[in-house]
């Protein structure tokens, strides 16, 4: 019983850097319908320069993901403004084709650069500490403060959304991009700074996944998946819809993995193609696709 | 449509190439022979995919699966249920179009950008499922080299070469008559806009269908010829997201939405990977790097910068409204 009750709490703990991976999907394509296929690998990017960070430069972990953080935004802000704006507004193929091309060239980029070995960073202590809850149920630190950085971070992004002035900039040009427009809101100012939260917890989530687990270069594509499994299953548009997902999803794969450890990832996409199948529009849909 | 002097001369040269390639076993060697086979399949599969994302507007970044799951019925019907590889090929086409079926209904609850990565999970079920198996051996893979033994290695060579040329020309040939034809009319039509089409009373579900479960035919045909040549089928190669990753690099580099596209874009490909592929890494950055260019500036590709200069088609599939131009 106690081994049931550690899956699933691991589960739901994992759920919580899938959240990581998922809000910042949900945040482009919530503000500029757009599906950014380098997610995954934007996501790996932050891992390695979280790699660069504290073990290369031996900055403080810290200062590392502040560091991170801040420069995964501006990356987004000048991908969004110099690149991504010039495809939005037509039809979904050139966005898409185009973060497509950018997957492969940030993937090819980090294993010309840091060879296809799996690496790691070294975060001391943390890394193994449990923390005992009695009946043999225990809770790993670091997976737990990954979660409760996440539900933080997604509750000020969710009141960004729905109380300041900013957000309802997003809400607008997200519902009617022109009409949007009209009302006098700079549409690609809008877009790049939609980026730049997304490539924030973009950053937050490459960081987090190398210091709970290993990366290599070509990881990008599977967290793009788990990613966007997550946004499915919460709902479209939804921020706390992708804790939902990023939960289910965590607990499907850590049930599969206790079954049979071949099964793990397996159980974690049927989870998501039976949600897809009694309930397309996800648990908790806000945005309606156009 | 009138007749279009280029399209003939299009069509000469077409017919020659056919013959051409298909008398390669009487004068080439073998090393251009095997070249032949992998550049027709890559056609193949390029043509598939440019039916599905440029003609379909169904974006599909699985199409993998239906790949690997060719190979995997040669390893079904070819290894263990003794039948002849190269007559695996058409069932092998049979499986792929069944699996799309089965399948249709969940992926087509996702609409436009969606479906590109639900496809992409669909070909990942796919493959786990196939790395999980024991009567398929699993993960380690299983030789194939059993299938083809008691032919000469001239009339497996041979017969490859023309199964690879029935399938990258066969490809072309059925794009473009399934354009000129009605089907093909409201193929684009849906593309261009589905909520018009639906009110002209197109039927844009059934035809989004069977483009889907066509395209999925023609992968898995080709990847049981591709893994004939390659003798050995595992998951992982089999499966792999490096097949749409080729797709979708020769059929954006060629000119998406066009049916030149895919022949330019795949002898593009071959060149540059004759010139770079010892590079390895920068090989692949410059691919991704040219594809990003020609969506941000050149979105037809290469053949919509020659039709931007030159009218001149190969294969005529465009409606115009009045008299022709030339």
């Amino acid at each position: 019983m106690a081994e049931w009750i550690n899956t699933i709490v691991q589960g739901v703990l994992l759920g919580g850097l899938y959240a990581l991976f998922a809000a910042g999907l949900s945040i482009s394509f919530g503000v500029m319908r757009m599906i950014n296929i380098a997610h995954g690998d934007m996501i790996i990017l932050a891992s390695y320069a979280a790699i660069v960070g504290a073990s290369y430069l031996k900055l403080p972990m810290l200062f590392t993901v502040v560091l991170v953080v801040l420069v995964l935004s501006a990356l987004g802000y000048g991908a969004q403004r110099l690149v991504f704006n010039r495809t939005l507004g037509g039809d979904l193929l050139r966005p898409l084709l185009l973060t497509f091309g950018l997957s492969i060239v940030i993937r090819e980029s980090l294993q010309a650069v840091f060879s296809a070995d799996v690496r790691s960073v070294d975060v001391g202590p943390i890394a193994t500490a449990t923390w005992n809850l009695g009946a043999q149920i225990n809770i790993g630190v670091l997976p737990l403060v990954v979660m409760l950085v996440g539900l933080a971070s997604i509750a000020a992004l969710q009141w960004l959304f729905a109380r300041s002035r900013m957000g309802r900039s997003f809400r607008a040009t997200s519902d009617d991009a022109d009409t949007a427009s009209l009302m006098g809101v700079d549409r690609k100012h809008i877009y790049a700074l939609a980026m730049v939260f997304a490539s924030a917890m973009v950053a937050l989530a490459g960081v987090f996944l190398v210091m709970r687990t290993t990366v290599s270069p070509t990881d990008g594509p599977a967290r793009l998946i788990y990613a966007f499994e997550a946004v499915i299953i919460g709902g479209l548009g939804s921020l706390w819809g992708t804790v939902a997902g990023g939960v289910v999803l965590g607990v499907a794969q850590a049930i599969g993995s206790r079954l049979d450890p071949g099964w793990g990832i397996l159980a974690g996409h049927l989870a998501f193609l039976a949600i897809l199948w009694v309930r397309p529009q996800g648990l908790f849909p806000t945005t309606r696709e156009r | 449509m009138k007749p279009h002097p280029p399209a003939r001369i299009a069509a000469a040269i077409g017919v020659l190439a056919i013959v051409a390639v298909a008398s390669m076993p009487w004068w080439a060697e073998r090393s251009s022979i095997h070249l032949a086979v992998e550049i027709l399949a890559t056609l193949a599969l390029a043509q598939m995919w440019n039916l599905l994302a440029g003609y379909g507007g169904l974006l599909s970044v699985g199409q993998q699966g239906f790949v690997g799951l060719g190979a995997y019925a040669l390893v079904v019907f070819g290894l263990q249920m003794g039948l002849n590889a190269f007559l695996v090929i058409p069932l092998a086409g049979l499986v792929g179009a069944l699996a799309a079926a089965l399948v249709a209904p969940l992926v087509f609850r996702l609409g436009g950008a969606h479906f590109a990565i639900g496809t992409w999970v669909v070909a990942e079920v796919f493959r786990l499922v196939v790395a999980n198996l024991p009567f398929v051996s699993g993960g380690s893979g299983v030789s194939v080299a059993k299938t083809v033994m008691g032919m000469s290695a001239a009339t497996r060579t041979s017969l490859t070469l023309w199964w690879a040329l029935a399938l990258g020309a066969g490809a072309t040939l059925a794009v473009y008559l399934l354009l000129r034809s009605r089907w093909g009319l409201a193929l684009v039509a849906v593309r261009d806009s589905e909520r018009a089409s639906r009110s002209l009373g197109i039927r844009v579900g059934r035809i989004k269908w069977a483009v889907w479960v066509a395209a999925a035919a023609g992968c898995a045909m080709t990847g049981a010829l591709l893994f004939i040549t390659k003798l050995r089928v595992a998951p992982d190669p089999a499966f792999s997201i490096d097949w749409t990753t080729t797709m979708f690099f020769i059929v954006v580099i060629g000119g998406i939405g066009t049916l030149e596209g895919p022949i330019i874009g795949t002898i593009v490909y071959f060149l540059l990977r004759q010139w770079l592929a010892d590079l390895g890494s920068v090989y692949l950055i410059t691919l991704g790097v040219i594809t990003m260019l020609i969506m941000l500036f050149f979105e037809r590709g290469l053949w919509g910068l020659w039709l931007r200069w030159v009218r001149w088609e190969l294969f005529p599939v465009r409606r115009r409204l009045g008299p022709p131009r030339t």
